[in-house]
């Protein structure tokens, strides 16, 4: 691979490595790029990591397996894009997307990115799952599969498979049902959205997917999504337009809050909690929605909201984007990101940690056992606060 | 396995040490235009006690060390010349103490200005500390190695001098208070104990500071910046040196630039402002613009441009992207203010001869005892062309601060050695003594301050 091939050409050197991109929006310190936060050397910086792309596309350094795991140890959380002064900052995770797609074409991978593409390839999930176990969430939930509904609910692989996740899908469909949503999902048809495929540089998979997905939904007269993960939401939103997938598209936290404002969601139930709100990298950064999940919060009775230092632009990432939730570069260590992050939430006196997003609350719901704080703090997703609040 | 990489992780950790490809080349380099040097061994110490110990290991194995702080001088201070150990100081952070009452912070070697400026505005309002126009990931000790400025030097002079104690760890492996600390009495003073003098400004070839007392000063209710613009640059050392006499303001700075292009050639002074009340504001305003410039926008020599509420702080920087080139390098230098306008002029001159557009900066330091005047030179660093032009520009900037009477401010190689060429033999000697005492095996940072 050669400099002059790379899309970013003509950009990737003006990075000066001042370290803006470490700072969260609040400067309190300089661990809010969750790689440098977890490993606290350069290399593991936003400017290393551009500085490392640039010298192995010069030949300055050769492919290894740890420039690679340095590469795909970014979340792509964006917490660069929003503290980089300089204008080409929109570009930052572009260029490490694009640097991943290089090793990609050069066919130079971590094995675990390997595998997860492959999983995805073969089983539609990077799980490695069977695609015949996707739907068996459902069981028991009365959840239709989509023929002619308002809404399709597009599940995702986390809230498919993973069994903390799938708690919080039920938990979702139930308050929809008792709000009287018009939905469906697909269920052991549901393919991966493919966010994460896009992340790993694997653009020519990705494509296949936007492509099938697309089709699927148009086949099936689908024009209202709802997403149950961010991810899912970023590239069903902002991608599979380029596919001709012209949906509309719902976070589920925004449903959520149309049912608050038109008062189908009865929170009766005193919910008597301090609860403290983590943002979703790919609901927050990725898509400036900050609003609808507090909206949704402050509509439940009894809900004492309680800000995280870091909290809307200035987050922390949990540590699981750009497919480091299968990938786990990040993990192992009392600085990985979801740990610090629960033990930020720790700090505002909460009694609960509330997500919006199936792979912050797997990432965080296990940092709290590892930081043993199970008696301190609960990790709930918005929609269970909700459907315990109806009292479903 | 390398004995001495397996050393450095018994002390320290495996995740915090490596001698692979990747973090050798990252560290290799500073921002600036010097070349890079790959030091052997990348290690993020946690503590003191792991300093002292790879300290004396580096001693035992004859190994040089470099202490990193966030590499931000740009002028290839912290570049491993002779390779070695490179200990990047950042994971020590944390702020040790805070004395309110008495108004200094303790804080450790790897904590950065934007952290401190953060910690401050958010649980003590009421007091800042001098900020230096460096971006806000450069560390607090690595500005004191290096005699930095801040947004208060006009009061109160370098932030070298509003140090209340330190603590080091020898290039022996031991470990010394300085200041009151050293008494076990708190970090409240530096004096009067007798003058070490043997750390600050020395960019870490006699010891590294582990924590540091740094004085804070009250921070006024109402912050913010006026403007001031005359053509001629002849005029700016009496403007300065009025400004200077009101005692009024936080910090001056005299600054001027070929972008954009309708400002080359103005002289903009601009002057930092704090106050706790509107009745503060106003009778500071009109003693320094009215009383003491209202003359100059009389006589039709310059105008006042406004005043405007609030201080960007961390201070943002974007000089690295004027070229779209992500480089840019600097020479400072300590100055007296009376060569302002030649400075300005020959620096001009050398920005234009090398094709770089021309920025300079000069920031009062005291009560017009001297400035820290720079000449910035953007670069592209993707044309090895235009890093060399700097690189140039930036040799004939170290000449130019001896030809004018200054001293070369956080000199790179280059400038040290025209600096050791210069100065006083028995100066020169003792330096080499105090050095050689300290560091008798002489690992610490090699290759700066050679001659010695």
């Amino acid at each position: 691979m050669s400099m002059t091939d790379f899309t970013y050409a003509d950009l990737i050197h003006r990075c000066f490595r001042c370290g803006y991109c470490k700072f969260p929006v609040i400067w309190t310190d300089v661990n809010n790029c969750p790689p440098y936060g977890r490993f606290r050397m350069e290399s593991y910086s936003c400017g290393g990591r551009l500085w490392l792309t640039r010298a192995w596309l010069n030949d300055q350094i050769h492919w290894s397996e740890h420039l690679a795991e340095i590469v795909y140890s970014c979340t792509t959380c964006k917490n660069c894009v929003i503290k980089c002064p300089l204008r080409f900052n929109v570009d930052i995770v572009n260029m490490i997307v694009a640097a991943r797609s290089e090793m990609v074409e050069v066919g130079k991978i971590p094995s675990a990115v390997k595998r997860f593409l492959e999983n995805v390839e073969l089983y539609g999930n990077p799980y490695g799952e069977s695609r015949s176990k996707r739907g068996q969430w459902i069981d028991g939930t009365g959840v239709e599969q989509y023929r002619d509904q308002e809404y399709l609910l597009y599940v995702g692989c986390t809230g498919s498979y993973d069994t903390r996740a799938q708690d919080a899908v039920r938990a979702l469909a139930m308050v929809m049902i008792k709000a009287g949503v018009s939905f469906g999902i697909l269920g052991n048809e549901e393919a991966c959205d493919g966010n994460e495929v896009h992340k790993l540089g694997e653009s020519g998979l990705f494509e296949m997917m936007a492509e099938g997905n697309t089709k699927q939904f148009k086949d099936m007269g689908i024009c209202k999504i709802i997403t149950f993960s961010p991810h899912a939401y970023n590239a069903i939103k902002n991608y599979y337009p380029q596919y001709g997938g012209n949906f509309e598209v719902f976070h589920y936290t925004q449903i959520l809050q149309l049912l608050t404002d038109e008062k189908k969601i009865d929170t009766q139930n005193d919910f008597n909690a301090k609860v403290t709100f983590h943002d979703p990298c790919f609901l927050g950064r990725w898509n400036e929605e900050y609003e609808a999940p507090r909206a949704v919060l402050r509509g439940v009775r009894g809900i004492d909201l309680m800000e995280m230092e870091k909290n809307r632009e200035g987050s922390l990432c949990c540590g699981g984007g750009g497919g480091n939730f299968q990938l786990d570069l990040l993990g192992g260590s009392e600085n990985s990101p979801a740990r610090r992050r629960v033990r930020e939430a720790c700090e505002t006196g909460a009694d609960i940690l509330v997500v919006a997003c199936p792979k912050c609350l797997v990432m965080l719901h296990e940092a709290v056992e590892s930081e043993g704080m199970k008696e301190k703090l609960l990790v709930m997703d918005i929609s269970e606060v909700v459907a315990k609040a109806c009292a479903l | 396995m390398d004995p001495v990489y397996k050393a450095l992780v018994n002390i320290v950790d495996g995740e915090h040490v490596s001698n692979l490809p990747e973090e050798l080349y990252i560290y290799s380099f500073d921002l600036g235009t010097a070349e890079p040097h790959p030091p052997d061994y990348v290690v993020s110490p946690g503590s003191v006690e792991q300093i002292q110990e790879i300290v004396r290991l580096a001693n035992r194995e004859r190994i040089p060390i470099v202490p990193l702080g966030a590499g931000l001088s740009l002028a290839g201070l912290a570049v491993p010349l002779q390779g070695g150990i490179l200990l990047d100081l950042k994971r020590m952070d944390r702020i040790i103490e805070m004395n309110e009452r008495a108004r200094y912070v303790v804080v450790e070697c790897g904590v950065s200005q934007g952290q401190l400026t953060a910690y401050l505005e958010r649980h003590y309002p009421h007091l800042t500390h001098s900020e230096p126009g460096a971006p806000p990931a450069a560390t607090i000790v690595g500005n004191l190695m290096i005699h930095g400025q801040g947004d208060l030097a006009h009061p109160y002079g370098f932030n070298s001098d509003l140090v209340n104690g330190l603590e080091v760890v020898l290039p022996t492996g031991e470990l010394c208070r300085f200041g009151s600390v050293a008494l076990g009495a708190g970090w409240f003073t530096n004096h009067p104990l007798p003058d070490m003098g043997l750390f600050l400004g020395w960019c870490g070839v006699t010891g590294i500071i582990t924590k540091v007392s740094l004085r804070l000063f009250p921070a006024k209710k109402i912050r913010g910046v006026g403007t001031f613009v005359v053509e001629d640059a002849d005029l700016v050392p009496e403007i300065l040196f009025k400004l200077t006499h009101v005692q009024m303001a936080e910090d001056i700075i005299a600054f001027s630039r070929a972008i954009p292009p309708f400002a080359s050639g103005l002289q903009h002074i601009t002057v930092n402002i704090g106050a706790d009340s509107e009745k503060e504001l106003e009778f500071k305003q009109e003693l320094i613009w009215d009383d003491m410039l209202g003359k100059y926008i009389l006589r039709g020599d310059g105008g006042y441009l406004g005043f405007v509420r609030g201080l960007e702080r961390p201070q943002i920087s974007k000089t690295s992207d004027y070229k779209k080139g992500g480089g840019f390098e600097y020479v400072g230098s300590i100055m007296p203010i009376e060569r302002y306008p030649e400075c300005y002029r020959r620096g001009r001159e050398i920005s234009e001869r090398h094709g770089i557009p021309y920025t300079v900066t000069g920031r009062c330091i005291g009560a017009g005892h001297s400035m820290m005047f720079a000449w910035t030179y953007a670069f592209n660093r993707a044309d090895p062309l235009s890093i060399l032009q700097a690189r140039e520009a930036l040799h004939e900037t170290d000449d130019l601060v001896l030809e004018l009477g200054g001293v070369i401010w956080k000199p790179g190689i280059y400038g040290q050695k025209l600096l050791l060429k210069r100065l006083d033999p028995c100066t020169r000697e003792l330096m080499g003594k105090i050095k050689r005492l300290l560091d008798p095996q002489g690992i610490m940072n090699p290759g700066n301050w050679e001659a010695i």
